[in-house]
């Protein structure tokens, strides 16, 4: 009853685009944000924050970066963990040669040289499609892996491989390093990954993302509109490996504090990709609540099991984790490809007419 | 006669030992409408192809608006005023017939990548005023209804609307229409008829349509070209080719003696 959006016209086709029509939706997202921002940090403790919803972020925006390349644009990637590696070390090699520098300045940068690696391993998607180009992104992965794991320029020739991430700070607050407290590196994700993602979906909502899902749908008609389909999707490398390279230097700066490039193998690859596949293909939504999903199922089987009286053993959550994750995507590959958020959507449809069926 | 708008002039088109068409020449004047016909496998889509930059003849020139073409892609035909509709319908499955449409007017849509991002001042009121045409296109087409539907949703007949909407929004000045009747019902095909011809005269749209209905080739083509085997057999206005003895053969068969 309360979701109706009965009464409300639109009289000009800039209310009709907006990213949320409904008022009921703008009231909730702006009570999602204040939440986020304020209620939040005030009563989660430290561990809430640095090791549930700093990686859920960070995951978020990654898995943003790799459903504009797949969802939105159709081009299968296998190789995000090697772009966020790229960004990881670029923010270390920015972060180190430039003290002085702004933080976010460091993120930004090195999220354009994620971009640049990426649109270099973009142009065999030209010629080569679908499983295809899963395999030649792969190459990416482990070549990125090998690169960064060989060569000591990356790692400021540290002797023992493992390098600690500098302190920084922005506005005064360290939001880098040991001294940095969990509520400034919080805020600081969360404002970055909010700014980010408002980007992502007025990117997809506007000519470039039409362009990009013209590829996707029907790459010959796409071209014969007058897309060009190398420069399109070229594009949606550079802006997906942006903001993986982004959620790279994140990772390696904010939640680990330690660049190292084993945290980007090819396992964080497939665990972004399930992100998408479970929470979306081609919605920003779906990003959000993909990473909240994969972030929280462990959480949850660890803590519901031992509430009801079976704790069940380290391992056994592990083979869970898994035996859920694949009964889950077979699930949805098959029965809804476009995932949680679908789910949602066709909810909001259902409430909006309740309690009439029809 | 006014102005020829495209002159394909002896375009001959192999694949490896096929010849799909061979040294086929004809015209197109602005304006008219332009019906391109003969049996199955005859090269009438490859000729299409041939025009719209997605194969390149092996053989012949097209010249176009007064310059003659160099091979060429099909983006750079779209951005010389061509436009076209598939046979098989060639929609973004994904998207709704809103962005479908929208989709058209791309090469229209100029402001750069930051104002994307920002989707705010110009970018926004260009996304407006690209919306506000779209939306005469819906009202032509009379699909309001179906605007924030997902095209895959559709029925086949609302889906080549949509189709033809996608082709209208880059407003072209040669549109090509590949079997827009095909697969329709006698109600579809007189609304794509009335479509078509509204198109023509109020736009002032040139068209050349493939179609295998002669009822429809021959009541609103102002001129028809028949080919068979990749050649060209007639030319000229529906009444005189509908009388002509090699067409007649072609469509009905040779008695063998």
């Amino acid at each position: 009853m309360l979701y109706r959006e009965s009464g409300q016209f639109k009289s000009d086709y800039a209310a009709d685009q907006a990213i949320f029509p409904i008022r009921q939706d703008r009231i909730g997202m702006a009570a999602i944000l204040f939440a986020a921002f304020v209620v939040v940090p005030l009563i989660a403790d430290h561990y809430f924050l640095s090791t549930i919803l700093i990686p859920f972020l960070i995951f978020a925006l990654a898995a943003i970066g790799l459903n504009i390349l797949t969802g939105y644009c159709g081009q299968l990637s296998l190789g995000t963990g090697g772009f966020m590696a790229c960004g990881a070390f670029a923010a270390y090699k920015f972060a180190t040669a430039f003290p002085e520098l702004n933080i976010v300045l460091v993120f930004l940068l090195s999220g354009g040289v994620a971009a640049a690696v990426g649109v270099v391993f973009g142009v065999p998607s030209l010629r080569i499609k679908g499983f295809y180009l899963a395999v030649a992104t792969l190459a990416a992965q482990f070549f990125l892996i090998w690169l960064f794991t060989k060569l000591p320029w990356f790692t400021n020739y540290s002797s023992s491989g493992v390098i600690s991430a500098p302190p920084r700070s922005v506005f005064g607050f360290y939001v880098t390093g040991i001294e940095a407290t969990a509520e400034a590196k919080y805020i600081f994700c969360l404002t970055l990954v909010a700014v980010l993602a408002l980007v992502a979906k007025n990117l997809v909502r506007g000519r470039i993302g039409r362009a990009w899902m013209a590829i996707r749908d029907m790459d010959i008609a796409a071209e014969i509109i007058g897309i060009r389909p190398l420069r399109t999707k070229l594009l949606a490398f550079a802006v997906s490996s942006f903001y993986c390279g982004v959620a790279g230097a994140l990772w390696a700066f904010i939640y680990t504090s330690s660049v190292e490039a084993l945290a980007f193998d090819i396992n964080r690859s497939f665990q972004i990709l399930f992100m998408i596949i479970i929470g979306g293909l081609g919605s920003i939504l779906g990003s959000f609540l993909g990473a909240a999903f994969i972030v929280l199922l462990p959480i949850f089987l660890n803590v519901v099991p031992t509430a009801l009286g079976v704790p069940l053993s380290t391992a056994t959550i592990a083979h869970f984790e898994y035996m859920i994750f694949g009964a889950l995507i077979v699930f949805f590959l098959i029965v809804e490809p476009h995932g949680l958020a679908r789910l949602w959507q066709l909810a909001k449809e259902k409430l909006r007419l309740w309690p009439f069926p029809h | 006669m006014s102005e020829i708008l495209l002159k394909v002039e002896n375009v001959s088109l192999g694949f490896g030992g096929v010849k799909a068409l061979s040294e086929v020449s004809f015209d197109i004047v602005k304006g008219e409408i332009r019906a391109i016909i003969g049996p199955n496998g005859a090269g009438k889509s490859s000729m299409l192809n041939c025009i719209n930059g997605f194969y390149q003849p092996s053989a012949g020139r097209i010249v176009y608006k007064g310059v003659e073409r160099s091979a060429m892609r099909p983006h750079a035909a779209a951005a010389g005023g061509i436009a076209r509709t598939f046979q098989n319908i060639a929609l973004f499955k994904g998207m709704s017939t809103l962005d479908n449409i929208m989709t058209g007017r791309l090469l229209k849509m100029k402001r750069g990548f930051f104002w994307q991002c920002l989707h705010w001042g110009p970018a926004r009121a260009e996304e407006i005023a690209h919306r506000e045409f779209v939306e005469r296109i819906i009202d032509f087409l009379e699909i309001q209804a179906i605007r924030k539907t997902p095209v895959g949703r559709l029925p086949y007949g609302l889906q080549k609307r949509v189709e033809l909407g996608r082709a209208l929004a880059a407003e072209p000045e040669l549109l090509l229409l590949d079997e827009p009747m095909a697969g329709m019902n006698l109600e579809e095909k007189e609304d794509m008829c009335r479509f078509i011809l509204d198109v023509n005269e109020e736009f002032g749209t040139t068209i050349a349509l493939i179609e295998h209905d002669m009822g429809v080739v021959m009541d609103i083509s102002d001129r028809v070209v028949v080919l068979e085997y990749g050649r060209k057999i007639a030319d000229g206005v529906p009444d005189a080719v509908k009388a002509d003895k090699r067409v007649i053969d072609a469509y009905l068969g040779v008695a063998h003696e």
